[in-house]
């Protein structure tokens, strides 16, 4: 288990090298991109959209807040993609007077936002008369920015050759390894075998009575060798051993359910949500922040982008129509339960997303990648204890609350010593168990 | 062994010889082999297959069930899975009430507090508020209207019933509504209505527990029939004569608040109140008394009678006749003699002629307008025992045709209710609104059942001014309506629902004058729970006719012939009038006083109970006749306290239709209350004789005194206190190995490593001075905690499963040397009660013992419990010392035998009261006072969410909130400005390691119980103080 565990140290400090690099090369092609299209842009464009870092930070959070339930930068989403809109619109006024107030906008005759409604209808962008027009140019600033991050985003997909080199060389070490073991091996059988010989010969030369040459040379038959006592004993052991190493495994994974993909009533795909759309967790998983429990979405919250998105890429309106028929009959979706924990145990979602902090993925995996959701973690008692006692706590989080302790901790084991969720008492009954 | 004695016989020959066969075979028990082994396959062989078989099916079949999720359609905004909301309400029940907040998950109230804001109960609840919870998911409510017992659609019972209406109106017929204290002034107005439209109508109000002879006193002595305020907490003396204010007499809730707070002492207030009592049973107000008398009934009279001529000589005014000179009764005045302006006398007899000599002697001492406002009425007793007499003749004379009982059962619960329930076949139109059947409504024609209140919109007007606003916390469950609403739709009001009754009804009576927009008020009410206005301060004056009284006393009350005794009858402190009686939370509660629980009993004196040695409860029952009455048989039970000649029986037992928990225990007690002066009589002369059946009553304790043990009980009293706070102190010391002269504390001597606890340190301080026994916290833990209830038999097996309990101790008069003598107690013993819950010792005995590690110790001091760990040696009961650990010796949830008394946990309607965050122990675990660990657990969440500390009070447990008295204070004793480390004066043990478990309490009150066996336990007493004068030597 330690020789494992260093094992598994030794790939990781040889993964880091490589991914600093690529993370560099990717930051500074960022950069470059960024500082390039300023120039042609800052040269270009009549009215400036900025490319100053706070104006793009700005424009980002009014984008997050206003705009991204309907629009992405380089893909259609309710609304058209946004990228190269200051190109294709206009002019930036129009854009400005458009988002201030698109049914006035449409209802004045203007050809161009009339052409964008009838791609669109019915749905009709909200209007945003509360935007000042600086926020609209941050929004853009925005836009221009995200544009910029395209190729990032293909450095990223690029396959790392330097990443996988170190995980080959990891395996071509092991492989060596294995086989130097086995060549030493075989020689050790050849050696051995060449002194047995080497043996008999000597003892042929001696004056060996009959019974003592029977024995010298008593052939070892395949039968004689199965009936030995010593192999009997030896299979037997080996066979009860497994037997019983089996059972007891499979004991413990009763209950277990890692893998459990049921089949849900609506084919709901989290790729296509969290995924694909970047929907955040906690918009559907409201209670997830609150208390005990996560909560299963009601379908009122389907209904805030379903009553108007009524097809999918996937699925077309098949399933997407079971959630309106739910709202329209009040009759509730019926879901399978994935996660299920014994009611002996007490487990507080609040309490790992808020308090600690503790991302989505990291107990029910890479989510954003599920079609069809699965049990990601074992969900067993050692599973929560072995966390418990590998998470540091992040004191910054609630110093009031943990300055003293972490003094007396200090005090106690030193000022280095880790910090854990154990030494908080994360690994009392009493904090699951009630 | 003599040789010459022993013959041997041999079997055959073959042993004789010895042959090699013989010896061969010798061994075997059969010479030949048996048929079985002849077979290839064995029997043996067959069990070992078929047990692989079995489980290998078995093993396959350790699928888990499919689990469905099912989210809400439209979730409410409030409403979180998981997360409580909190709604303040009212309880009423009667005219009993509490302002309560009430917990819901997921739209199912779970737990009921006490709402702080209310000026009447300030927070305090009782055991029966307390349990209110769990009548809501009564099995045996009625589910919807019912036309002869067969369930109809609203619309047909309201067509019948609106056509009989009119039908009798048009005729000129009678028309009567029966209830008990109203207490909503929005359910007056909707009856007000009714009789608008049916002017035959008379609304009659009687209660179970009458106060009528009060308001005739009143009447008399000051113009208008009121009940005023009592103020407990202002009295420096206090003179009950049979008043039990603490467990039932008018509003014990209110009256409890107010007297703790007069019984509370420290180093800087040494002043307490002097309470004298005097009675015939052992009330629970008598069991806290200071000084207490054993009266007869039948002198109540003569006690006020001699109290008020013993202040009349100090006061110079007249003397009246009669008058018995009784101990402590002399004493008594002169004490409220010298603390006029601050005394307090009353009386818990409901004759209107002891009722006006009481006010006079509260008049002479000066209580009007101290501890006694009179401009602060209370209605909490309104009812009218002669006009509910005079019903009762009316409907035997069939002058009345319609009758409708509004939420109250006259056929059980008034004297004369075999005579209503008899006369109720020739009533033409008869309705039934209570929320359950029970008695009244299995004789009427018509059920149109009520919500229960916690289902209900109501208003409550406790106190003059005083407005108390009740709200639904739970969509009713069953096809209910509002009794206010038939009402409405009966009278053919346009607008039938109570809700915008109520809400019109604020706004016109209070909201104009609020000076705010009427939505923000009535949200602000809804918020509250309650709206008050100022008081008109309005004094009175005494013109009573105390010389009259006084007569009327003397003509009226005679002592028990020979052979006869004086029966008292009383409300007991679980079960109280019985309406609640098929709450099995409060058919387990032990009585505070007797501690039986499940029985019907009645209380003798243990020298009068001849010939029952009452060992484990072991006893014989009575005959108890009232002339002109059925005999009443109950189990007799020998009660220490109980004045000679004199018998004591609970009210609220013998119900023939409340249910599965409640039918066939007991007798029903309120048909020998008899009539006095116009009034009920809770008293009679009764020939009593014990006869042969035997019976074993269900007790949770049965021994009854301390032994004299310090380490237990530690008291003292008021004048000794003041010279020297820690005075009758006991600190236990332990001999060490130096010789018997060399004595330590018992803490410095120990092989325990120290905990640690670096964050928090819950500890508990108990003060015995304040906790009165009322054992409202036993009900609040048992509801917080899905406590198990297991019914009598189980009881009388010691099995019971309260995690908390209250110990009752009676004092006894043998010398301490004396240990068989002092297990029996005084015939007037004095009372002591203590809360005994898991002390969460730091050196726990129980942790050591465990073989599995099921109960472990945590780094914030508490003795955790880890049910699905336990495999039930029971060891770690056995080592704790506090004997506080219960054992599931059955599986208590989904299992019939226990459905009828364990209700909670075996019915899917009984089943929502459960708290969701406690789990339901299973069969063959240990289980013990967590120190509600999930209300811990919460408090600290929310903390930290907030990104701070948990602030002092935010996390609180179950009975130190129900606790009424503030006895019992729950907090963080690593924190050094929390409430409980200041009153107990929390300091390390050791100054060098001050995060080390071991902390000393400076509070010369503080004590813990049996400390010299250095367990270190984390809740502390505080010691009674009595104040008493000094025993003179």
């Amino acid at each position: 288990m330690s020789s494992d565990s260093r094992f598994a140290l030794l790939v990781l400090k040889t993964d880091i090298e490589p991914h600093m690099i690529k993370n560099f090369t990717s930051a500074c092609k960022f950069f470059i991109l960024v500082f390039v299209f300023a120039f042609v842009s800052s040269t270009s464009s009549a009215q400036e959209i900025s490319t100053d870092p706070a104006a793009i930070k700005a424009g980002e959070g009014i984008f997050n807040a206003n705009c991204k339930s309907c629009h992405k930068v380089k893909e259609k989403l309710v609304g058209p993609a946004l990228a190269g809109v200051d190109e294709r619109a206009p002019s930036i006024d129009w854009i400005k007077s458009f988002i201030k107030n698109p049914p006035g906008m449409i209802a004045s005759g203007d050809a161009y936002a009339n052409n964008l409604y009838k791609d669109y209808k019915p749905t009709m962008m909200t209007a945003f008369s509360s935007l000042k027009d600086e926020d609209i140019m941050n929004v853009l600033a925005y836009v221009k920015a995200k544009e910029a991050e395209v190729p990032k985003d293909d450095v990223i997909k690029d396959p790392v050759p330097g990443g996988e080199n170190t995980e080959a060389g990891g395996s071509d070490l092991l492989n060596l390894v294995a086989i130097g073991v086995v060549i030493v091996l075989l020689l050790l059988v050849v050696t051995l075998a060449l002194l047995i010989s080497s043996l008999k010969r000597f003892l042929d030369q001696k004056n060996l009575n009959e019974e003592e040459k029977e024995v010298v040379h008593s052939p070892i038959t395949l039968k004689s060798a199965l009936s030995s006592p010593a192999f009997i004993f030896i299979v037997a052991f080996l066979v009860a051993a497994l037997g019983f190493k089996t059972v007891i495994n499979n004991l413990f994974a009763i209950g277990v359910q890692q893998g459990y993909a049921p089949k849900q009533p609506i084919a709901f795909s989290h790729k296509i949500h969290a995924g694909d759309l970047e929907i955040d967790c906690k918009y559907c998983h409201v209670g997830v922040t609150k208390g005990k429990s996560a909560t299963i979405p009601s379908v009122n919250i389907c209904m805030n982008c379903h009553n108007q998105i009524k097809e999918g890429a996937q699925t077309g309106a098949s399933q997407i129509k079971q959630i309106t028929d739910a709202y329209a009959n009040n009759e509730p979706i019926k879901w399978v339960r994935i996660h299920n924990l014994p009611d002996l145990a007490y487990f507080n979602h609040a309490q790992h997303v808020v308090v600690g902090g503790v991302e989505c993925q990291t107990c029910h995996g890479p989510i954003q990648e599920m079609e069809v959701v699965k049990q990601h973690s074992l969900l067993t008692m050692g599973w929560c204890i072995d966390c418990h006692r590998k998470t540091d706590i992040d004191t910054t989080r609630n110093a009031e609350y943990y300055d003293k302790m972490l003094k007396i901790h200090a005090e106690k084991k030193g000022s280095k010593a880790p910090f854990k969720v154990e030494d908080i008492g994360g690994l009392e009954c009493s904090k699951c168990h009630y | 062994m003599e040789e010459s004695n022993k013959k041997v016989y041999w079997k055959g020959l073959e042993q004789l010889t010895n042959s090699p066969e013989f010896v061969k075979h010798a061994h075997q028990e059969f010479a030949q082999p048996g048929p079985e082994e002849d077979l290839g396959h064995s029997r043996r062989d067959f069990l070992k297959m078929m047990g692989f078989g079995m489980s290998a099916v078995a093993l396959a079949a350790c699928e888990a069930p499919i689990r469905k999720a099912i989210p809400y359609v439209n979730k409410p905004v409030d409403v979180d899975p998981s997360v409580p909301n909190y709604y303040a309400s009212t309880y009423i029940n009667g005219g009993d009430y509490a302002s309560v907040v009430v917990k819901v998950r997921e739209g199912r109230p779970i737990k009921i507090d006490g709402n702080a804001l209310s000026s009447a109960t300030k927070g305090g609840v009782s055991a029966q508020v307390e349990a209110s919870v769990l009548s809501l998911y009564d099995n045996d409510r009625l589910r919807g209207a019912k036309i002869d017992k067969k369930r109809v659609d609203w619309k047909d019972l309201d067509r019948e019933v609106i056509a009989k209406l009119n039908a009798i109106a048009a005729q000129g017929g009678q028309i009567r509504i029966v209830s008990n204290t109203i207490l909503s002034p929005s359910t007056k107005a909707v009856i007000e209505k009714f009789k608008a439209k049916f002017p035959t109508t008379q609304h009659i109000q009687y209660d179970q527990s009458s106060a009528y002879g009060i308001l005739k006193a009143n009447e008399e002595s000051f113009g208008s029939a009121f009940i005023p305020t009592y103020d407990f907490s202002k009295a420096k003396t206090i003179v009950s004569v049979a008043a039990d204010f603490i467990g039932s007499w008018i509003a014990p809730i209110e009256f409890t608040k107010g007297y703790a707070l007069g019984r509370e002492v420290n180093e800087e207030k040494t002043d307490m109140s002097r309470h004298y009592q005097f009675e015939s049973i052992l009330s629970i107000t008598g069991a806290n008394a200071d000084y207490r008398t054993q009266i007869k009934p039948s002198e109540e009279g003569a006690v006020v009678a001699q109290l008020y001529n013993l202040i009349a000589a100090k006061a110079g005014r007249a003397t009246v006749t009669g008058g018995v000179e009784k101990a402590n009764l002399a004493k008594a005045a002169d004490d409220l003699w010298a603390t006029k302006g601050s005394s307090l006398v009353v009386a818990g007899s409901n004759d209107k002629a002891i009722q006006v000599l009481v006010n006079g002697i509260n008049d002479m001492l000066g209580s009007y307008g101290t501890t006694i406002d009179p401009s602060l009425t209370v209605n909490y007793r309104q009812g009218d025992d002669q006009a509910m007499s005079a019903f009762v003749g009316e409907l035997e004379a069939g002058k009345v045709e319609g009758v409708i009982f509004y939420n109250c059962n006259p056929v059980y619960d008034h004297p004369q209710g075999k005579k209503i329930g008899a006369a109720l076949k020739n009533v033409t139109l008869s309705i039934a609104t209570g929320y359950k059947e029970e008695e009244t409504g299995d004789l009427v024609k018509y059920l149109a059942p009520d919500h229960h209140y916690l289902e209900s919109w109501n208003d409550a007007e406790p106190k003059k001014n005083l407005f108390s606003l009740s709200q639904p916390t739970i969509t009713p469950i069953f096809k209910t309506r509002s009794a206010q609403s038939s009402f409405l739709t009966w009278a053919g009001e346009s607008e039938t629902d109570y809700f915008e009754v109520v809400k019109a009804n604020w706004s016109t009576w209070f909201g104009a004058s609020a000076g705010v927009n009427l939505q923000t008020f009535w949200d602000k009410c809804l918020y509250d729970g309650v709206y008050e206005k100022p008081v008109e301060a309005k004094s009175v004056y005494f013109s009573g006719d105390v010389g009259a009284a006084a007569n009327a006393i003397s003509n009226n009350y005679k002592a028990a012939a020979s052979g006869q005794k004086e029966l008292v009858i009383y409300e007991s402190g679980n079960i109280g009038n019985g309406s609640q009686a098929n709450n099995p939370l409060l058919q387990e509660l032990p009585d505070p006083i007797t501690k039986a629980v499940w029985d019907h009993y009645v209380t003798v004196a243990p020298k009068e109970a001849e010939g029952i040695k009452f060992f484990e409860s072991n006893t014989r029952k009575a005959k108890i006749t009232v002339e002109g009455q059925e005999p009443v048989i109950v189990a007799i039970l020998p009660q220490p306290g109980q004045a000679a000649g004199t018998i004591g029986l609970p009210l609220g037992y013998g119900r023939t239709k409340a249910g599965k928990v409640a039918d066939g225990r007991g007798a029903n007690a309120y048909p020998l209350i008899g009539l006095l002066n116009g009034s009920l009589s809770y008293g009679a002369n009764v020939k009593f004789e014990i006869i042969e059946e035997e019976y074993q009553i269900a007790q949770t304790q049965t021994h009854n005194t301390a032994m004299g043990r310090a380490a237990v009980i530690q008291e003292t009293i008021l004048s000794k206190f003041k010279k020297d706070p820690s005075a009758d102190s006991y600190q236990p010391k332990v001999t060490t190995w130096n010789g018997t002269e060399d004595k330590i504390d018992p803490e410095t001597a120990t092989l325990w490593k120290n905990h640690d606890y670096t964050n928090h340190h819950w500890g508990m301080s108990i003060d015995l001075n304040t906790c009165t026994g009322c054992a409202a916290c036993v009900v609040a833990c048992n509801v917080e905690n899905n406590v198990a209830l297991v019914g009598r038999e189980e009881v009388i097996n010691r099995r019971e499963m309260h995690w908390l309990r209250i110990d009752r101790y009676y004092s006894s008069d043998a010398p301490v040397t004396d240990w068989k003598g002092l297990e029996e107690a005084s015939d007037n013993p004095e009372v002591v009660f203590q809360p005994m819950l898991c002390q969460h010792c730091n050196n726990a005995p129980c942790e050591t013992v465990c073989p599995v590690a099921a109960t472990t110790h945590s780094t914030e001091g508490l003795n955790q419990m880890t049910y699905n760990r336990c495999i039930g040696t029971r060891y770690c009961a056995n080592n704790c010392p506090y004997k506080v650990r219960r054992f599931n010796w059955f599986k208590y949830h989904d299992n019939k035998q226990f459905q009828d008394v364990n209700t909670a946990m075996n019915t899917d309607l009984g089943k929502m009261v459960l708290n969701p965050d406690v789990t339901v122990r299973s069969r063959g675990v240990m289980e013990k006072c967590s120190f509600c660990v999930q209300r811990i657990q919460a408090g600290k969440l929310t903390a930290k969410k907030e990104k701070r500390r948990v602030a002092d009070g935010e996390v609180n447990v179950a009975c130190a909130a129900a606790c009424s008295t503030g006895a019992i204070v729950f907090g963080d004793l690593n924190d050094k400005d929390s409430k409980i480390s200041k009153l107990l004066k929390v300091r390390p043990t050791f100054a060098d390691r001050p995060t080390v478990n071991d902390k000393d309490a400076d509070n010369p009150r503080a004590y813990q119980v049996i400390e010299e066996i250095g367990v270190r336990p984390n809740i502390w007493y505080l010691k009674k103080v009595r104040n008493k004068d000094a025993a003179k030597a």
